[in-house]
């Protein structure tokens, strides 16, 4: 027994003296030579792997980003998929660097979790998904069904200040992953299934027949989803923030994936000071100049990843809305890079 | 199989009295054993309250009287969303207690059945339980659990074609649905009056015995028993007008509502667990009971004793000693797989408090070791009591 | 019979010249219908047994034969081929599925060009196993330390990659299927023996220290269920180690599992070391021997052999608590059933079955196989001990 504990002891011993050596997320990804992004694994339009392993998302492209941003290699991220319930315990035990799973901003989580949320890269509300045959038109109709709903999720809590709110009975049914709760509610299980819209959209292609089951029009609650770091590291927190809001540039600037090339050209200050041949935005974030430039060139600004992930271009079909820029009606606006 | 182990000297002369005096050795290393062990604790100790506090996550035990706001959709207790997390706590402990002791029961019930199916003379018998213990022991409790789960709901109908059950209830794939009974405050009486009848039963069972010692003579104790635990209250019951009221499930727009709801989780886990448990229940009763020498057998008839009789006083006292220790193991397997209520959406202990309380505290530490704890006390008080039964059996065995 | 024959004379005729062919049994004692009487219809309860177990079985197997063989669709390519039509309204399991999601059911995520890393550890570990376990075969001694030592570390760098020998790095979080089930229950098995071993040894000590937390391991851990232990492994222990040192999340389930099945190991070591007599510890130590020459010389070798029909049982229960890891997340074997039964590519009203049906084929396949040879060997030492 004893030398097994030796074992333990040594390696303990060795890891105790590698934590002195560096405590930076950055420095720590740099040397590791890729990202590890805590992601969700089976929501269609966030963070999903084929059979190939290869995932796709929006929340995927935000980390794609990072790595591009970091690496100048957008396949450097190691996709960690993480359950609601395990989510932040392996952001906070540095499992992954950041966690990019939908993950809805609320105080709670923001302070007594140890968590920073970095920005919001979809404004999401909650609502409810119904089989058609049962006719009904309003979430208040549902008084007294019984509702699957995933554990350890914003999402249960709503449900339930809900129901509280409109003084109606409610019959919560909840499972451990998503998976299990849209199959119990496939199966009869449940009247309703409830979820941010978003993942309703997706849930429902993943239903035997989707065609027979609608969407309520309530939203019953916002949801603003994004990025996840832990507290304690600025620099890294700030590469977080800047990865998206990147991203939202340049769709206002309309930089796109195709013409980035031709902007470097460009005498536009904002597109010079985006694209690093102005200033140094890049190195003040610890990364290179072209920091930008390499995300727009690897992932596309954010409008692209919308449309590719969740947008008109894929299975789901959301429209823009809330997540439209600020200058169309939306909701995406970026701090001026300045 | 052999076991590589080039440690320690092995070289037994003892030149240097000190090093290979083996107290002093002993001690050595145990004094080397402590400290380590107690550098791995520190470490841990040291690194976990790091990590924390780096992460600025809050700790303590403060959260166990905040609002839970979620829901719990099977509560034996009051409970609701404005509840805390201490409540939920409570809440979920109790589901594993029901799930665990009914279990328990049915497993018992229907291990013995199998055990002694396995031993019977008919040969279909014996073959049908031989097969259904080598599957169910060869398949993982988690793949039977989510089977069941599936079958129950898909077997079952949808709640507009529930099945109506006589006597006023409804099975559908919502759970199983009885009325509820109600009692007036007259029920006391009748309460009182089970008390009584248990005491009054037990007392004669006592006077019974020792009489039957004193001059062998035997009485109707079975009959008399039940007369005072059953007839008695009965009557009372009768007597003070049936002092109770069902209230009927009825159906709603969604799902049924009143009475006593089962729900179809609790169902599967139930079912997979009972299922499960028989058929190693089964396995410990026929091996007690093959630990019993046929010459105990031949011996009690050569002595006048008759075939029930014997199987009563002779071959199962010296079965159950065997049967016992196996037996608990398997209770306590039995608890500690309830846990297992996490995959099919039963809200227990680990679904409730080290699911969504832990989420949404984000106190993994705290809720863990609590978790844990339970476990660990239902465990070590189970192992006491079956200890003390142990040295009980070992006593009147000399 | 000729002596007598030429003494009697010939012409009498009430001497039987030829032995009476022996008469037959009644027909209700013997041949099959004295079996059936015998073992089926002894009495009026038997018979009321039989019944009801031949409506048992009559309820069950016909209907799952036809549903798992009769009705079963075994090509197809989509899920329409699954779905009840006019030609077909009878539809039993779903093979087509299976066939077709059977390199994910196998290996995960694992890179398709990488997939022969994943065949080759396979057959290894099968030359390992079945050196091991037979009996008669060649240099056995030998094959105890490939099966705990050798290929453990070939596996390593053939499933995790070397990139100096020109194998790429495959993470953990791209295994998958039967490769991750293998793999738990693998780790399990080799690292429960030997810690099972020092555990039951310390659990025997005299030294008073290394006792206690010996008594203090084994009972927490048997106390506890398994996925509390593997919540704690997954969610804590990240946090018991300095943050930079972040072990990789399938590493923290094998640690959990391992050390889980090492307490139950322990256990079944100490009753077998307990079954030994006094008079082996005494011989041994009126000839000198240390306490560890006496362990490996003589107690183990003779305690470890009594109880290898208990270690392959708690391999089995190991085997099945491997399907535990899909609860925290690692995608084993279920998860990957699971994850393809909710496949909307696959959805048809069998679908959930088919995938249950197979994963029980597979697990009792392993899990049957282990319990079967636990018996041989308990025969074959039963028959040793007889001599």
């Amino acid at each position: 027994m004893t030398r097994v504990l030796i074992g333990i002891a040594l390696a303990a011993a060795l890891g105790a003296t590698a934590s002195v050596a560096s405590a930076q997320t950055l420095n720590t990804v740099k040397q590791r030579g890729n990202l590890n992004c805590g992601a969700n694994g089976t929501l269609p339009g966030f963070g999903l792997p084929d059979a190939q392993g290869r995932w796709t998302g929006l929340d995927v492209d935000y980390c794609k980003a990072i790595a591009a941003a970091i690496f100048n290699d957008p396949n450097k991220v190691k996709f960690v998929p993480l359950t609601a319930r395990d989510r932040f315990t392996a952001l906070q035990s540095g499992d992954v660097d950041v966690l990019a799973r939908n993950t809805t901003w609320t105080s709670s989580r923001d302070t007594s979790l140890g968590l920073n949320f970095t920005a919001i890269n979809y404004f999401d509300g909650q609502g409810f998904l119904v089989r058609k045959a049962l006719k009904v038109n309003s979430a208040l109709e549902l008084n007294d069904a019984a509702v699957c709903v995933q554990q350890g999720t914003t999402t249960e809590l709503n449900l339930a200040d809900y129901f509280r709110a409109n003084k109606m009975k409610l019959k919560t049914v909840t499972f451990a992953t998503s998976d299990e709760a849209v199959k119990a509610y496939d199966a009869g299980r449940c009247d309703a299934y409830t979820t941010d819209a978003s993942g309703l959209a997706g849930e429902r292609l993943r239903l035997a027949n989707s065609n027979d089951h609608i969407m309520l029009p309530e939203i019953i609650s916002k949801e603003p989803l994004g990025p996840v770091v832990r507290h304690g590291d600025d620099q890294w927190f700030d590469i977080a923030k800047w990865a998206h809001y990147a991203m939202v540039t340049a769709e206002e600037l309309g930089i796109t994936r195709a013409n980035v090339d031709d902007h470097m050209k460009s005498e536009n200050p904002d597109v010079k000071r985006l694209l690093g041949t102005e200033g140094k935005h890049g190195e003040a974030l610890g990364l290179t100049n072209d920091w930008a430039v390499r995300i727009i060139k690897h992932v596309g600004n954010y409008g692209e990843s919308f449309e590719r992930n969740v947008g008109q271009g894929s299975n789901l079909k959301i429209a823009r809305g809330l997540n439209g820029l600020w200058t169309k009606g939306g909701l995406q606006y970026a701090p001026p890079l300045r | 199989m052999t076991v590589i182990d080039t440690r320690g000297p092995d070289s037994g002369k003892p030149r240097v009295p000190l090093i290979y005096n083996p107290k002093v050795r002993g001690i050595a290393f145990q004094v080397l054993l402590c400290a380590l062990i107690a550098f791995l604790v520190w470490e841990a100790v040291s690194n976990a309250a790091d990590n924390l506090a780096r992460a600025k996550v809050a700790a303590g035990f403060d959260f166990w009287n905040h609002t839970a706001g979620f829901d719990i959709s099977q509560t034996l207790i009051e409970y609701s969303t404005a509840s805390t997390y201490g409540r939920a706590f409570w809440v979920g402990l109790l589901n594993t207690l029901l799930v665990a002791g009914l279990g328990i029961v049915f497993a018992t019930i229907l291990g013995f059945i199998v055990g002694i199916a396995r031993l019977s003379t008919n040969w279909l018998v014996s073959k049908v339980a031989s097969v259904y213990v080598e599957l169910i022991r060869n398949l993982p409790l988690l793949l039977q659990l989510l089977f069941w789960y599936n079958a129950v709901l898909k077997a079952l109908p949808e709640m507009r074609d529930s099945l109506v059950i006589p006597g006023g209830g409804f099975l559908n794939n919502r759970g199983l649905f009885l009325p509820q009974p109600t009692f007036h405050h007259q029920a006391l009486a009748t309460l009182i009056a089970i008390g009584l009848g248990v005491a009054l039963a037990i007392a004669f069972v006592v006077w019974a015995k020792r009489r039957q010692i004193r001059t062998g003579r035997q009485s109707p104790v079975f009959t008399v028993a039940m007369f005072f635990v059953v007839v008695l209250p009965g009557a009372v019951f009768a007597l003070t007008g049936f002092p109770v009221e069902f209230m009927f499930p009825e159906k709603g727009r969604f799902n049924i509502r009143g009475g006593i709801e089962v729900l179809p989780e609790f169902m599967a886990l139930l079912f997979g667990l009972v299922v499960y448990t028989a058929a190693f229940i089964a396995e410990v009763v026929r091996a007690g009971i093959l630990s019993v020498s046929k010459g105990q057998t031949e011996a009690a008839y050569s002595l006048g004793l008759r075939p029930r009789p014997t199987l009563r006083l002779v071959i199962i006292p010296q079965a159950m000693r065997v049967i016992i220790p196996p037996l608990t193991n398997q209770y306590l397997n039995l608890t500690k797989n309830s846990s297992l209520a996490v995959a099919v959406g039963y809200p227990d202990l680990v679904q409730v408090f080290a699911g969504t309380v832990l989420n949404q505290t984000g106190q993994a530490v705290e809720v863990i070791v609590i978790t844990m704890a339970v476990y660990l006390i239902i465990s070590l008080v189970t192992s006491f009591l079956m200890n003390l039964y142990n040295r009980r059996v070992m006593l009147v065995e000399r | 019979m000729s002596d007598i024959a030429t003494m009697t004379d010939a012409n009498l005729a009430f001497v039987q010249r030829a032995p009476i062919a022996p008469m037959r049994p009644p027909l209700t004692e013997a041949g099959a219908i004295g079996w059936l009487r015998k073992n089926l219809f002894s009495s009026l309860f038997n018979v009321v047994l039989t019944l009801l177990c031949a409506l048992l079985v009559v309820w069950i197997v016909p209907p799952m034969v036809k549903f798992l063989i009769v009705d079963a669709v075994w090509d197809g390519a989509t899920r329409i081929d699954c779905l009840p039509s006019p030609q077909r309204p009878e539809v039993g399991a779903c093979w087509a599925f299976v066939i077709e999601r059977l390199g994910f059911f196998t290996y995960g995520f694992y890179p398709f060009e990488e997939r022969w890393r994943v065949d080759l550890f396979f057959a290894l570990l099968a030359v390992g196993i079945v050196w091991l376990a037979w009996l008669n075969a060649p240099a056995r001694g030998l094959a105890a330390i490939n099966f705990f030592v050798v290929v453990p570390i070939l596996s390593y760098i053939l499933l995790l990659g070397w990139p100096a020998i020109g194998l790429p790095r495959v993470e953990t979080t791209q295994w998958g299927g039967v490769l991750v089930t293998i793999v738990v229950a693998w780790v399990g098995i080799v690292v429960s023996l030997p810690l099972g071993i020092l555990l039951a040894l310390g659990r025997r000590s005299r030294l008073p220290a290394v006792r206690l937390f010996s008594v203090i391991f084994i009972e927490f851990v048997r106390g506890v269920p398994l996925i509390t232990v593997l919540f704690m492994a997954s969610v804590m222990l990240p946090l018991f180690v300095p943050d930079t040192w972040s072990p990789d999340k399938l590493l923290r389930a094998l640690v959990g599992v391992a050390l889980f099945a090492s307490a139950y190991m322990a256990e079944v070591v100490r009753a077998g070391l307990q079954a030994m007599p006094k008079g082996q510890y005494e011989a041994a130590m009126a000839v000198g021997l240390s306490y560890w020459q006496m362990m490996r010389l003589i107690i183990l070798p003779q305690a470890l052999k009594i109880t290898i029909p208990n270690i392959v049982n708690s391999y089995v229960a190991l085997f099945k608590d491997t399907t535990l890891v899909f609860i925290v997340g690692i995608f084993d074997f279920l998860r990957a059933i699971e994850a393809a039964r909710i496949d909307p590519q696959w959805a048809t009203p069998v679908t959930s079955t088919t995938g249950y049906a197979f994963a029980a084929i597979f697990y009792f396949i392993c899990c049957y196989a282990m319990s079967r040879y636990a018996r041989y060997v308990e025969a074959r030492l039963a028959a040793g001990d007889r001599r």
